[in-house]
């Protein structure tokens, strides 16, 4: 496997995704597929080729400092589970006391 | 056992732009109603593409150059930090990671008259998250989100650890806002969260060149609280340090109502963003040329200009350093010394009664309705005797208020003043004989009856006499009525 357990774990922790046992599970193994079909890659010989962020071509796309709109309140929350006063209302992310 | 401080400093300037780093929601989002200034790319909607502001490339830029970096040519791009946590929508905040904007440079400070040169690490450009109010109701605890922040373009400059005192850590600060502000990039306001400080701390045995462990302090918003905030970590580390103990590497905030630093529960404590160049958005090419430009609208920098003062105007360093804190205030000055010049009462003016004034109505010297020149013309009607120095507050008060000339106003007033011997010498007359006990004493040898006999006069000419002449008339009488 070319994911341990524990990684599982932490990229589960850092989704902040709980996981059931059998989960864990079935995520090491198709995660180190993934990775193990990625590899794949590394058998091309890639000296000299400089790393690729983009697939466009693309470059200098700049827009001019000029404010437009916003979307009304009522549009921003159309979505929302909850809301209060205007605000987007979600679960305390904070154990109780801290601030 | 004595310790020496390494202090290192993170600034997150937010750029005067007048949009948003990404989108074109407006950047202004002080006192609007809470989600009103947000669109699909700032809530970070499914599908939606940032374009990157260019004010917000050019600010930055400036600001690397101003601080003697060395200012990316070529390719510069943004990366992808990843964290999951509700004040950003996206799952991810576009920031810059393994390019910058510009790295190595350096601030020249001011601690007690000696300067030292602080490093610049490195300064790059994010954008700036949601806000949350964490709502604590007994059993009912939740988070509410304003979206109307995400997405101000945010500058971070992040210094190298060199300074060594709280103090020199206030004056980096201070010097790092005041060049800001000259090149117009960054209100630099605390309070308002436009200019927020974070501090790196670690102790070391003096002599030794190993580092101790970290401490990063937030939440300072306040001058005085970053000094305060910074002595009293390091007074904490030496404790620990002292009893034998390990400081434990952690991020604690600032508490100024108690005067102490609380661990801080940080946003993602395995400090695993995994960062990756930013897909949506492709690279920038910053020419040699579009950098000369930019180094071009550089103004003259806060302290060679304060050196300026002192040499070109023979200011006391004290009124120079006044004088150019802030740009409008050196502007005003040098405008009004061309007119009238004589420097040094020019500063008095504005240093005493200019900044007063200020104070009081809480104005800004950008806005003011009294021009240099008419504070100019003000000070050549006292120079020439026309006014004394109190008519000419006064008069200056009222200027201020109104904008209206000296000429005007004295002459609507009546406030020339009288330097007439013979006028004068009627009322002198006048108080002297109906202030015999004042005299008396005066004979006596109580020279401080002499003030209350000026007073006097004032009082009679409604404040328009001049004074020395006054004194030397009430003497010259005082003295002849004692040789009777």
């Amino acid at each position: 496997m070319k994911i341990s357990r524990a990684e599982v774990e932490h990229i589960a922790n850092l989704a902040r995704l709980e996981l059931a046992e059998d989960e864990i599970e079935q995520l090491q193994t198709d995660l180190s597929q993934i990775l193990e079909y990625v590899d794949q890659l590394n058998e091309v010989d890639t000296t000299g080729v400089l790393p690729t962020a983009h697939v466009v071509a693309q470059e200098d796309v700049l827009r001019q400092d000029v404010a437009r709109q916003s979307l009304s309140t009522e549009e921003v929350l159309a979505n929302a589970p909850e809301t209060e006063e205007g605000y987007f209302r979600v679960h305390a992310v904070l154990p109780k006391g801290e601030r | 056992m004595g310790y020496e401080a390494i202090i290192g400093m993170e600034v997150h300037a937010q750029l005067s732009t007048k949009s948003k780093m990404f989108c074109g929601c407006s950047s202004r989002t002080i006192d609007q109603g809470a989600n009103t200034v947000v669109c699909p790319i700032c809530l970070g909607m499914p599908g939606v593409l940032p374009t990157v502001n260019r004010r917000a490339v050019e600010y930055s830029y400036m600001t690397a150059l101003a601080l003697d970096c060395k200012a990316t040519e070529g390719r510069v791009w943004f990366d992808r930090k990843n964290y999951f946590y509700p004040d950003l929508p996206k799952s991810y905040q576009i920031s810059q990671h393994s390019s910058v904007v510009g790295r190595d440079g350096h601030l020249l400070v001011e601690v007690d008259g000696v300067r030292k040169e602080i490093g610049i690490s490195d300064v790059h450009v994010e954008e700036d998250t949601a806000r949350l109010y964490h709502r604590d109701e007994g059993e009912d605890r939740y988070t509410l989100i304003d979206f109307n922040r995400s997405g101000v373009p945010l500058m971070e400059i992040v210094s190298k650890p060199d300074m060594r005192s709280p103090m020199e850590a206030k004056a980096y600060l201070r010097q790092l806002r005041k060049l800001l502000r000259y090149i117009d990039v960054s209100t630099g306001d605390l309070e308002a969260g436009s200019f927020r400080c974070e501090a790196n701390i670690s102790l070391r045995p003096e002599g030794s060149e190993e580092l101790g462990n970290r401490v990063e302090i937030k939440n300072m918003n306040t001058f005085q609280a970053v000094e305060h905030a910074i002595m009293t970590e390091i007074v904490r580390q030496s404790a620990i340090l002292d009893a034998g103990g390990m400081v434990v590497q952690q991020t604690v905030g600032w508490r100024d109502e108690l005067g102490r630093t609380e661990p801080q529960r940080i946003k993602e404590e395995a400090h695993d963003y995994r960062y990756f160049p930013e897909p949506d958005l492709p690279p920038l090419v910053i020419t040699r040329s579009w950098i000369d430009e930019l180094r071009s609208r550089i103004p003259e920098l806060p302290i060679v200009k304060r050196d300026r003062f002192v040499s070109d105007y023979g200011l006391p360093p004290y009124d120079a350093e006044l004088l150019t804190e802030d740009p409008a205030v050196a502007e005003f000055f040098e405008e009004c010394v061309r007119q009238f010049p004589e420097a040094k009462a020019v500063s008095n003016w504005i240093v005493g009664e200019l900044f007063r004034l200020l104070n009081v109505s809480g104005g800004a010297v950008g806005a003011l309705r009294v021009s240099p020149g008419q504070l100019a013309e003000l000070l050549k009607l006292v120079e020439s005797g026309k006014i004394n120095i109190s008519t000419a507050k006064a008069v200056f008060e009222e200027m201020f208020e109104s904008g209206r000339s000296a000429e005007e106003i004295i002459a609507e007033s009546d406030l020339i003043q009288i330097s007439d011997a013979d006028e004068l010498s009627d009322v002198v007359d006048r108080v002297l004989s109906a202030n015999p006990d004042a005299v008396a004493d005066y004979l006596e040898g109580k020279t401080e009856a002499l003030r209350f006999l000026v007073g006097q006069v004032m009082k009679d000419t409604r404040g328009k006499a001049n004074p020395q002449m006054v004194a030397r008339l009430l003497m010259d009488s005082l003295d002849a009525m004692g040789q009777e």
